[in-house]
C-alpha cells in the first residue's frame, strides 16, 4: 500500500480496525525506572553497532586506504626503501595500523554532525537521559572501528608475511596503545564535529590536519635521510612517538618511556578536549 | 484567572535574543491541561524558538515558564520526563530502520529490550507503519517519517507534546492523516503545542489560538473568539469578472468606509459592513452600477483576514508562504 493509500484508508470510516489499534497504543504509557548512565551509554553502542550491519560500505572506507598503503607500499616502494619487500612490511606494518587508526577518528566527528544536521540530537536532548551517553555511544562506535580496521590489516599483513617478534602479547598490548591513541585523537574530530555544520567539511579539516601530521612521520620511511628541519619535526610529531612505541611493542623492545611518549598526545587531547566538548555541547 | 493546578504550560515573558534579533519578546502563554494549542505566525515570528525554550532545548534570556509543574530554567530534567517534542525535521536516525530507531529510545527511556520491541511493534502497528518497520528510514516518504517522528514522541505518554510545523511540506492526504492523529491523542489526554502557518490547521486543531508575529503575541483565543475581535457582519462579494474587482472595491468602500480585503485567487470582496442595511445599500449600488455578481454572503471573517488584519495585511502573509515554499525545496 503506498503512503498516500494507506492514508486515504485511515480516514474512511469503514476502517475503524485501525483505530482500535492507534487507540490501544495510545494508552497512558508510564516510564519505568530511569536508567542509570551506563545503560544509557550502552543503548548508544548499540545503535553504533547497528550502523555496522546497516551500512556494512562503511567498513570498506575503513579499510580501503590502509589497504592501498599496505600493498602499494609494500610492493611499489618496499625493495627500494628497505633492501626487500618483506623488510620493508615489518618495519611498515606497525605504522599503517597507526595511520588507520588515526584516520579512522574523524568519523565519529563526522557521525556527530549528520546527528547534528538531522536534528537527531534535539531528540536526545529533550530525552531525561545522562547528557554525555551519546558522546559514550561514539566511543564505543570508535573502538568498534578501530578493532575492525586494525584486525584486517593485521589479518592481512600476516598473510603477506609480516611476524609480530613480541608474539600474542605484545600485539594485544600495541592494540591496547591503539584504541587509546584512538580514543585521544576522537575528541579533536567530536570538538570540529561541533563546531563545523556540514560532515564534509568535518572530513574534509581532518584530512588537511592529518595528512602532513601522518606523512611527515616514521610511518613509512626511517627519517634519517630527511633534511634537518624535517627530521626535528618528525622527531616530536605525536605520530611518530606513536609508531616507534607500537613498533616497539610488536617488535619486544618497547622500552616504558617510548610508551609514555606515546601515551602524552591522547592523555594531552583526552584533558583539554573533553571540557571544550561538554562546554561546546551545552551550549549549542 | 485559571487555576494552576489546570495548567500544563505557563509562561511569562519569555525572551530570547540571537544576537541583535530578539527571536521571542516577551510572551506570556497559558495552555490547560488536555488542549490543542496552536502558536501561528508567519515564518520568523518566534514560533520554534519559542517551542524550543518550552522544551528546554533553548535557554531563555529572560522570562520563566513551567511545564507539566516543573520550572524550565531549573528542573529541566524534570520538564523532559514529562515531554516530547517532534522537531520540523523528522530527527530520526536515516541509516537505522524504523523499528530501530524506536526501540533505541525505548531503551534510552529505561525499557528492557523485551519491552521495547514490544511498544515499538506496538506503535508501528497504531501508525501503519508495520509493513515498513524493517526499512531504513531514508527510504521512507515524508509522510512516514512525520509519522515514525510523532510515534518517537509517544514512547512513553507525555504530559506535553510538541510539535513544530507538523504538517509543513505533507501533501494534503498526508496532512489530513497527521491531523486525525493530533486530534487522537488529545483525545487521550496528552496535551498538544503546536505551531503553525497554516491559518486551516489551527482553525481544524486548536481550541485555543496564539497570534505571534516578531516575537510578540499579537492575540489569543478561541478560533471563533478571534474572528469575532476583528468585527463581525462582514460583507463578502463574488465577482463574474474579475476584471471589475478595483471599480467595485472602490465602490464598495465609498458606501462602507475601511478597507476591502480581496481573495488572492479570485475576484472576492470582503469588506466590513457593519450592519445588514448598510450591507443591502451597498449591493444594490453596486447592482445599480452593473457589477454583474455571482455570490453575495454577510458572515463572520475567515481566520486568513482576521490573520491579515492582526499582521498587517495579506502582502507579509504571502511572503512567508514563499519563504516556505523555497525552505522546502
Amino acid at each position: 500500500m503506498t503512503d498516500a493509500a494507506a492514508q486515504t484508508a485511515r480516514m474512511s470510516p469503514a476502517d475503524t480496525a485501525q483505530n482500535d489499534v492507534t487507540i490501544a497504543a495510545l494508552r497512558q504509557v508510564a516510564p519505568p525506572r530511569a536508567p542509570g548512565p551506563v545503560s544509557n551509554a550502552l543503548v548508544f553502542g548499540w545503535r553504533a553497532i547497528l550502523k555496522f550491519r546497516h551500512v556494512p560500505e562503511q567498513l570498506f572506507d575503513l579499510v580501503m586506504t590502509p589497504l592501498m598503503f599496505t600493498l602499494l607500499f609494500t610492493f611499489v616502494f618496499g625493495g627500494a626503501l628497505a633492501g626487500s619487500t618483506g623488510d620493508y612490511l615489518q618495519f611498515f606494518l606497525p605504522g599503517i595500523l597507526v595511520q588507520t587508526v588515526v584516520f579512522n577518528s574523524v568519523y565519529s566527528g563526522m557521525g556527530l554532525s549528520t546527528d547534528f544536521q538531522k536534528g537527531l540530537f534535539d531528540r536526545f536532548r529533550t530525552l531525561p537521559i545522562w547528557s554525555l551517553a551519546p558522546f559514550a555511544g561514539l566511543m564505543v562506535g570508535d573502538v568498534m572501528r578501530h578493532l575492525i580496521a586494525g584486525g584486517i590489516i593485521l589479518g592481512i599483513g600476516l598473510i603477506l608475511g609480516y611476524r609480530p617478534e613480541a608474539g600474542f602479547v605484545g600485539t594485544a598490548l600495541a592494540f591496547a596503545l591503539l584504541l587509546t591513541i584512538g580514543f585521544g585523537m576522537g575528541w579533536v574530530f567530536i570538538v570540529l564535529g561541533l563546531l563545523v555544520r556540514t560532515p564534509m567539511t568535518v572530513m574534509t579539516l581532518g584530512f588537511t590536519i592529518l595528512f602532513p601530521l601522518t606523512f611527515a612521520s616514521n610511518i613509512l620511511v626511517d627519517p634519517a635521510t630527511m633534511p634537518d628541519w624535517l627530521r626535528s619535526f618528525v622527531a616530536v610529531n605525536p605520530v611518530s612517538l606513536m609508531t616507534t612505541a607500537l613498533r616497539g611493542l610488536m617488535a619486544g623492545t618497547a622500552t616504558l618511556t617510548q610508551v609514555c611518549l606515546a601515551l602524552i598526545a591522547p592523555v594531552v587531547l583526552t584533558i583539554t578536549l573533553a571540557p571544550v566538548v561538554l562546554w561546546l555541547y551545552r551550549r549549542r | 484567572m485559571t487555576d494552576q493546578q489546570d495548567l500544563a504550560i505557563r509562561a511569562r515573558g519569555l525572551v530570547r535574543r540571537f544576537g541583535d534579533l530578539t527571536a521571542v519578546a516577551g510572551i506570556d502563554l497559558d495552555v490547560r491541561r488536555g488542549t490543542i494549542f496552536a502558536v501561528l505566525g508567519p515564518n520568523g515570528a518566534g514560533k520554534t524558538t519559542l517551542l524550543r525554550m518550552l522544551a528546554t532545548l533553548t535557554a531563555a534570556d529572560a522570562g520563566t515558564a513551567t511545564v507539566m509543574g516543573h520550572d524550565i530554567t531549573t528542573a529541566p530534567h524534570k520538564v523532559r520526563a514529562s515531554i516530547a517534542m517532534t522537531g520540523q525535521f523528522a530527527s530520526l536516525d536515516e541509516d537505522l530502520t524504523g523499528r530501530d530507531n524506536l526501540v533505541m529510545l525505548a531503551r534510552l527511556w529505561g525499557f528492557r529490550s523485551g519491552a521495547a520491541r514490544a511498544r515499538a511493534d506496538e506503535l508501528l502497528a497504531a501508525f501503519d507503519l508495520s509493513a515498513a518497520a524493517r526499512k531504513q528510514v531514508k527510504n521512507y516518504s515524508g509522510g512516514m517519517r512525520r509519522r515514525l517522528d510523532i510515534a518517537a514522541s509517544l514512547i512513553v505518554t507525555p504530559g506535553v507534546l510538541f510539535l513544530d510545523e507538523p504538517t509543513t511540506g505533507l501533501d494534503p492526504s498526508a496532512r489530513q492523516g497527521v491531523w486525525h492523529l493530533i486530534r487522537q491523542l488529545a483525545g487521550a489526554g496528552v496535551t498538544i503545542l503546536l505551531t503553525t502557518q497554516y491559518l486551516e490547521e489551527a482553525d481544524q486543531l486548536a481550541e485555543r489560538i496564539a497570534v505571534i508575529d516578531h516575537g510578540r503575541k499579537i492575540a489569543e483565543g478561541t478560533s471563533r473568539e478571534l474572528k469575532a475581535a476583528t468585527g463581525s457582519g462582514f460583507l463578502h462579494v463574488s465577482l463574474a469578472d474579475p476584471g471589475q474587482c478595483d471599480a467595485a472595491a472602490a465602490l464598495l468602500m465609498q458606501h462602507l468606509g475601511g478597507s476591502v480585503q480581496r481573495s488572492p485567487e479570485g475576484a472576492e470582496l470582503s469588506v466590513l459592513a457593519g450592519s445588514a442595511t448598510a450591507a443591502n445599500a451597498a449591493l444594490a449600488a453596486l447592482i445599480e452600477a452593473g457589477f454583474d455578481l455571482t455570490d453575495f454572503r454577510m458572515g463572520a471573517p475567515s481566520l486568513d483576514e482576521v490573520f491579515f488584519a492582526l499582521t498587517g495585511g495579506p502582502d507579509r502573509a504571502k511572503d512567508g508562504k514563499r519563504n516556505t515554499t523555497e525552505a522546502m525545496t
